[in-house]
């Protein structure tokens, strides 16, 4: 007892700085919970989401080295199935307008959580389906699997019409409306990454990115260490899924496009491929970007009818800024470093002995 | 006893026989090199025994020592490379292979892999299991790191490393596998003198305390000729001699195919 | 559903998949050129098969050029357009990682579709018509559309032409050794640079043609039109064996007859068939990981 108390004690002495951190983000949750007004309540989960989806997509593409091009549709998966479950019953046959859903399901529902969860495991499931063919090949056809599947998954989505009520989508999902359901979950997603990262696993995975046939020589199994990424990612990126149905109220085929994979793969080259806190980083730059930017789309952008601002402009603006990205900040804002106590303290001296020394030698120009 | 054998191993690349019909036997606790002339197939043989190539024919044999300390021969022609790691065979890379975007600890963690008692959800969790086994894990590579000299430099980037010391670290890795076979693919490659010398050395030692069998691959005539019990040498993928360095001195065929062309060239 | 199918049904649904399966043979040939020799996958290739479509629908339809003026224009800028991309978003990557080269091409065809929505707008453009392809003739009671037999023969045409400018001409030598060892190659005193240009030049040529042919069958131009036929025939190249141009047409006329022959046996599958290429993928890489032609890849340790 004395002990545990004490590793306690060691550990707070330890860490003060990130359970100090921890507090305050906890805290700012709880206030922009309070105060926020709904709009950008909206852009808030929407951020947390994309962290989700955006960090899981990270552990396969940035930790592991494996190009997979799945989130659109893993998350459609997640999505689909807390829609499908947590509909109200009664609601149903009103969705379900042009064929009654299958009364296998129909009667069926099921609490939040549970389909939240469910969505996680169905689509680490089919992440199993695709992964075992595809990750004892050479690395880029994953890629095109991956992308493959997400438009499969469309276009099951689209014709099963008696349980996803095909192109018309699903509405009336009973919606989640406090920050703390996607700033809760997106926590525990971040920490648990950050643990199995830095534990012998999460050095497997790295070992693989950096050199599969060292890696091998090591005893590590390339198709199990892929896989176990493969799985995780899949699996929170259904939950990512999840809360995105719930945050929307609705969901559709079209909602999971495969461009939707494009927006997570910029987060990830932005914030730095193997970077956890430059992942989350860039989920909320890029999200709120995005809402910043939409003024591009509108042809009275600044009172004045600019032939240039119509819509569509926005999203070349974006793809834009992810080939500059690629071709001139290859390692995006951290490489694959973690935003540590360490890098801020080391950051933040480079940066002021840069400033001393410019103040410096200014100085001394002055006294010639 | 012996630990490893190969059986009439042949191993082609389309129309080209990089090894042809390779017989080794390794005795438990010896210390045996392969040499021969560069292009013999001398690296190919250890891609073959590590898995990396599954032989066209023939059988690799090796006698694992089990917990209970009874040793039963397995054919591991064809396996993975990293089942046969876990068998209890490691290596190092000719042309140095780190990882080398990580730390030096990180690379040698990462050779522990193979015998984690945790899963992933605990790893997630930070179960007093992860926890626990995270720790041993550490000491072990840190005691490692301490044997090779490499401990100062734990928290280095690998490729930051000189050249000499990211060789010894290959081995510190290698090590971390649990090895009882070790191959060693010209450990002393690019090295001075002195720095051979001392690897000469290391492996003697390490060879003793850690309970190896040591089979490798080297160009330093010295080095092969002092430490080695049994010597292997390739022409052309196939074996022109075998015996100890006494007799391989000696050896007409040895003489004509290789020493005497090295010398001229070393001297 | 297969008793109701009389043998000129058959037939017809046969030439369909053939020229259907030709065009997608056009398109797949540049995914395998480029990665037999970049080991890319550019996934930019079906967006400049979307450009070639709206530079004919603009020759025509905007300026009013002959069509055969139009056809020429549109192929030249398309490989000019295939050359540019490589020029200013792949070849500064060269020494980079590969994940950065396969981003890359992942944000060009990202910001064609974008910049194409933005410029011609998302809404569909009507490709002008070409009667005399498109009036259907009849032959022995089937009713066969012009197009549908100039398809295969245009593209078998140029797949010889191809071949033979591969394996007789010095360009043609030159990308083989390239795509067989890069570094070799580069140490011979092959101009890199030059053979990877016109790589993309000549792939994006039979692309531009390819969709040229497309719009004449499918008259529609839109943005995103390329995206699954581009995501197909990189999965034709790979069933044919990735790197390998016969086998490229090989694997665009199994997928061409694959889709054409299970819409017309399973009519109520009809909503699936874009799913088709991905399961022969599945298939495919499960049984035959190197494709039908392809060569079996050591790697050198």
């Amino acid at each position: 007892m004395k002990n545990t108390q004490n590793s306690l004690g060691a550990y707070l002495k330890k860490h003060w700085k990130t359970v100090v951190f921890l507090v305050l983000v906890l805290i700012g949750i709880g206030i922009a919970d309070q105060f926020v007004n709904s709009f950008m309540r909206r852009l808030l989960n929407l951020s947390a989401i994309y962290t989700i989806v955006a960090l899981s997509m990270n552990l396969v593409n940035g930790f592991t080295g494996q190009f997979s091009l799945g989130q659109a549709g893993f998350m459609a998966i997640g999505a689909y199935t807390v829609a499908i479950f947590t509909v109200p019953v009664g609601l149903r046959s009103t969705i379900f307008y042009l064929a009654p859903m299958a009364p296998l399901l129909a009667n069926i529902q099921l609490p939040f959580v549970v389909a939240l969860i469910l969505g996680g495991f169905l689509s680490a499931g089919v992440a199993f389906l695709i992964g075992s063919p595809c990750l004892r090949l050479r690395g880029d056809y994953l890629a095109i699997a991956t992308l493959g599947f997400s438009e499969i998954i469309r276009i099951i989505f689209t014709n099963t019409q008696t349980i996803t009520n095909g192109a018309l989508g699903i509405k009336s999902i009973p919606t989640i409306n406090s920050l703390w359901w996607t700033f809760g979950i997106a926590l525990i997603v971040i920490i648990a990454c950050f643990l199995l990262i830095n534990s012998s696993y999460g050095r497997a995975f790295k070992s693989v990115r950096e050199d599969e046939i060292a890696a091998e020589a090591m005893g590590v199994s390339l198709f199990k260490t892929k896989m176990t990424a493969f799985l995780i990612s899949a699996f929170f990126t259904g939950i990512g899924g999840g809360l995105y149905a719930a945050l929307l109220g609705t969901v559709d085929p079209k909602q999971f496009y495969f461009t939707l994979t494009y927006n997570f793969l910029l987060i990830i080259v932005l914030g730095g491929m193997g970077s956890i806190s430059g992942t989350i980083i860039a989920s909320f730059v890029v999200t709120l970007g995005q809402e910043a930017l939409r003024f591009l789309d509108e042809p009275m952008a600044f009172g004045l009818d600019l032939p240039i601002f119509r819509p569509g402009l926005r999203m070349v603006v974006f793809s834009f800024l992810l080939m500059v990205v690629v071709l001139f900040y290859r390692k995006g804002l951290m490489g694959t470093n973690e935003l540590t106590w360490n890098f801020i303290i080391n950051k933040y001296r480079s940066i002021k002995s840069r400033f001393t020394k410019k103040a410096a030698s200014a100085q001394g120009g002055d006294s010639k | 006893m012996s630990l490893l054998r190969t059986e009439n191993v042949i191993m082609q690349f389309g129309g080209v026989i990089a090894v042809n019909d390779l017989n080794i036997d390794i005795k438990k606790g010896e210390l045996a090199a392969l040499i021969g002339p560069n292009g013999a197939g001398k690296t190919t043989a250890f891609n073959v025994i590590t898995g990396v190539y599954t032989p066209t024919s023939g059988k690799v044999l090796f006698s694992p020592t089990d917990s209970a300390g009874v040793a039963s021969e397995i054919d591991i022609s064809g396996k993975r490379p990293d089942k046969i790691t876990g068998l209890g065979i490691a290596r190092t890379f000719q042309n140095i292979r780190l990882f080398s975007d990580l730390s030096v600890l990180e690379n040698v963690l990462i050779a522990t892999h193979l015998n984690i008692n945790y899963s992933f959800l605990s790893a997630m969790l930070r179960m007093p299991k992860a926890r626990k086994g995270e720790r041993e894990a550490k000491e072990k590579c840190e005691f490692l790191l301490e044997r090779m000299g490499l401990i100062d430099l734990k928290n280095e980037k690998a490729s930051s490393l000189p050249y000499g010391q990211q060789r010894h670290l290959e081995i510190a890795r290698a090590l971390a596998t649990n090895p009882q076979l070790l191959l060693l693919d010209e450990p002393a490659a690019g090295m001075n003198p002195q720095e051979t010398d001392e690897l000469t050395d290391l492996i003697f030692k390490l060879k003793t305390d850690f309970d190896l069998t040591i089979f490798m691959i080297e160009h330093h005539m010295d080095l092969v000729m002092e430490i080695s019990d049994h010597i292997y040498v390739l022409d052309f993928g196939c074996t022109i001699a075998k015996g100890n360095p006494n007799e391989i001195q000696n050896d007409p065929k040895v003489i004509e195919a290789y020493l005497g062309v090295d010398e001229d060239v070393e001297d | 559903m297969v008793v109701g199918m009389t043998l000129s049904t058959f037939l017809q649904q046969l030439i369909n998949g053939l020229s259907l399966g030709s065009l997608y043979a056009l398109i797949a040939i540049g995914y395998t050129m480029v990665y037999g020799i970049l080991k890319l996958i550019n996934f930019a290739h079906g967006d400049i098969f979307m450009m070639a479509a709206y530079f004919a629908y603009f020759g025509i339809s905007v300026f009013f050029l002959p069509w055969y003026v139009t056809f020429i224009i549109t192929i030249l800028l398309t490989m000019l357009l295939g050359a540019g991309i490589e020029r200013m978003a792949y070849r500064p990557l060269r020494e980079a990682p590969k994940t950065s080269l396969l981003i890359s091409a992942i944000g060009v065809s990202f910001l064609l579709e974008n910049l194409a929505t933005y410029l011609f707008s998302g809404k569909p453009q009507a490709f002008p018509e070409f009667p005399v392809m498109t009036t259907p003739i009849f032959v022995g009671g089937l009713s066969i559309q012009p197009v549908s037999i100039v398809i295969p023969i245009v593209a078998f045409f140029l797949m010889t032409v191809l071949l033979f400018i591969i394996n007789k001409t010095k360009v043609g030598m030159a990308m083989r050794a390239v795509s067989v060892d890069y570094d070799t190659a580069k140490l011979m005193g092959i101009k890199i640079d030059n053979v990877i240009s016109s790589t993309f030049a000549i792939g994006s040529g039979l692309a531009a043609v390819g969709a040229l042919l497309w719009c004449m069958k499918y008259p529609s131009v839109l943005p995103l039109m390329g995206v699954v036929p581009g995501l197909k025939c990189f999965i034709a190249a790979v069933i044919g064996g990735i790197g390998n141009v016969k086998g490229a047409v090989l694997g665009g006329l199994i997928l061409g007859f694959s889709e054409v022959l299970m819409v017309a046996f399973f009519p109520s599958l009809t909503g699936y068939r874009d799913a088709v290429a991905f399961i022969i993928l599945i298939i495919i890489l499960l049984f035959l990981p190197n494709g039908i032609l392809g060569k079996k890849q050591v790697e050198k340790v």
